[in-house]
């Protein structure tokens, strides 16, 4: 295989072969995230509230999940008589499609993506805004009042915070042409680059301004992907279920999957903007062989500590009959995890050589990899705990923070940053 | 473009891009429900886009993209979804303009074809004036360096109108 081993993504190589097992394992990927994600919060949410959240699913209900797929997909698909049939059909696919597409420029790695694009970002802005579109369509095609009203808000909080995203991330754009030539970029893995080469994360960039820009982008994704505290688009208490109310079974699940999907990819342009991407910390300050060897070490100690935790629970299960079946669950998913680790200690150690075997690019890539996860999966735990923690916004706050307080402090932020780059040069 | 690569502007691309973008258009003008056109206007936005891309221009696809598929779109179905469909697709056309129409459609088919038919002289072959992987930063360079006043004066203008519609829309500001 001629590609294996380039220090290119398969879409700038022009590999379509690859290019195919790309998109499939973060298809794959995302999906399996989706299904963690939808434990993870059911748990994390009980357990802020004190409560236990799924536990007869599987042990600790890490079964709920796919319980939870297999329902909804032999539920009644439901399609309101009024409905425009058409359109109520196509509704999630486009969310669906929308929140998908922007996968295809994520940088997972140097050459851990699926292409590299030279206009990466404003894709990724792009594609995702089309996302609104899938919501508008469903809330005006099931012909009911709840869902319309649901779709306007939505629309109207989508299209005035994508202004304020806009104007963060320009501001992040602007840091990237702080160079010899002067040229900034908007391709993903070049602004990573440019993190690297300028030996800072830009969120600690002209402190504290990028990290203004970057706490304006956090904010403006939360409520761009719909999320408590901005999720008054399927505010309960007033709107039933907002957009989705007249969706059912497998149409439903596809807008909750481009929900969450939506939100893993929001994610990654935080991560990608501000914090260094697919680098491990201090790539330039501690790049020395065995600073990389104990980095290296990171996932296997990770999946090593998950499994740690999963025996541990398996050890704590009550002592009575009826839980032998589930803490003998328990213990096979954690001896999983555990071989899981050591596989990737094997790897660690066997790639622990920067020379260009096999070994050593499968370490590098895994580490790539792991990093990146790693952050966007601290913003996924985000996410869970701002839904626990705040309550929903009128509104009317909602649209004052957005215009008022979001648009002028970002647009201060872009021209103050302009400023100082032109100084500092 | 790295040397050996295929290339992606096939005429399958041209044929299939060019094709949604007519079939797009006409549904447009075709369907009934307003909601509808609306949604066959944003698969036309999508495929010029497309076209955008073979033409080596990424930055104007992604902005094509970003502006009028998701922004402007957004809004035009906004605003749709708040009229009563039923009335409007039953309401009778009143207006008698259609002559017109057909005259305008004539005209510019004719151009069309004149373009179509002269175009080897009217328009001289040419390189890219724009490289694929500097695209964008020309762009910029030409709007903020070369025609810096003619972008600034848009940008004032654009301004203006906003101020204006705010203006005319709210009695109390």
């Amino acid at each position: 295989m001629s590609y294996f081993g380039s220090q290119l993504s398969p879409g700038v190589a022009g590999n379509q072969l690859w290019a195919l097992i790309y998109i499939s394992i973060i298809f794959a990927g995302v999906s399996v995230a989706v299904m963690a994600m939808n434990w993870l919060e059911r748990k994390a949410l009980a357990h802020f509230q004190v409560r236990l959240g799924p536990m007869r699913v599987g042990p600790h209900g890490l079964l709920q999940p796919i319980a939870d797929a297999l329902k909804l997909l032999l539920k009644e698909d439901i399609i309101p008589a009024e409905a425009d049939q058409f359109v109520f059909w196509i509704a999630p696919l486009i969310g669906l499609l929308a929140s998908f597409t922007v996968y295809t420029v994520v940088p997972f790695g140097p050459s851990q993506a699926v292409s590299d694009m030279n206009i990466g970002i404003l894709f990724m802005l792009g594609v995702s805004s089309l996302g609104v579109l899938g919501i508008v369509m469903a809330g005006w095609a099931s012909n009911s009042h709840y869902p319309l009203i649901g779709a306007l808000r939505s629309s109207a909080q989508m299209v005035s915070y994508e202004v304020a995203m806009g104007l963060a991330v320009v501001s992040a754009i602007l840091m990237t042409s702080l160079n010899e030539s002067g040229t900034g970029t908007l391709s993903m893995i070049e602004i990573v680059r440019a993190q690297q080469q300028q030996g800072i994360w830009f969120i600690f960039k002209f402190f504290p301004l990028g990290l203004i820009a970057f706490v304006i982008f956090a904010i403006a994704m939360v409520a761009e992907t719909n999320r408590a505290p901005f999720d008054l688009a399927e505010a309960e208490s007033e709107l039933t279920a907002g957009f989705h109310t007249e969706y059912s079974g497998l149409r439903w699940s596809l807008f909750m999957l481009a929900e969450y999907a939506a939100m893993i990819a929001v994610s990654s342009i935080a991560v990608t903007l501000w914090l260094g991407g697919w680098m491990r910390p201090f790539p330039n300050a501690l790049s020395a062989p065995a600073w990389e060897f104990l980095f290296s070490l990171f996932p296997a100690l990770t999946f090593g500590g998950l499994a740690g935790i999963g025996f541990l629970g398996a050890a704590r299960m009550p002592s009575h009959s009826f839980f032998k079946i589930q803490r003998a669950g328990l213990a096979v998913f954690a001896a999983l995890l555990g071989l899981l680790a050591l596989l990737l200690l094997v790897i660690a150690i066997a790639g622990r050589n920067a020379d260009n075997s096999i070994a050593a690019r499968f370490r590098e890539g895994i580490d790539y990899v792991y990093w990146f996860v790693l952050k966007v999966a601290v913003f996924m735990y985000l996410f869970i705990w701002y839904r626990a923690t705040w309550p929903r916004y009128r509104f009317d706050q909602l649209m004052k923070i957005g215009w008022k307080v979001m648009l002028p402090i970002s647009l201060g932020v872009l021209i103050v940053t302009a400023i100082v780059g032109v100084i500092v040069k | 473009m790295t040397p050996g690569m295929a290339p992606v502007a096939t005429p399958f691309f041209f044929y299939l891009l060019s094709g949604l973008a007519v079939l797009g258009g006409v549904l447009v003008i075709t369907r009934r429900n307003a909601v509808h056109s609306a949604l066959a206007l944003i698969v036309t936005l999508l495929a010029v886009s497309g076209l955008y891309l073979m033409l080596y221009a990424p930055f104007v696809a992604g902005v094509q993209i970003i502006v009028y598929a998701g922004g402007i779109m957004v809004l035009f179905l906004f605003v749709i979804m708040l009229v009563n469909i039923e009335r409007t697709a039953k309401e009778r056309q009143f207006n008698r303009i259609w002559p017109a129409g057909v005259l305008a459609a004539v005209a510019l088919l004719g151009l069309f074809v004149s373009v179509y038919v002269k175009g080897k002289r009217l328009f001289p072959d040419s390189n890219l004036p724009l490289p694929e992987t500097s695209n964008t930063q020309q762009i910029g360079v030409m709007l903020y360096g070369n025609y810096m006043f003619s972008f600034e004066i848009a940008s004032l203008l654009l301004l203006v109108a906003i101020l204006g519609a705010v203006i005319m829309a709210k009695k109390r500001i």
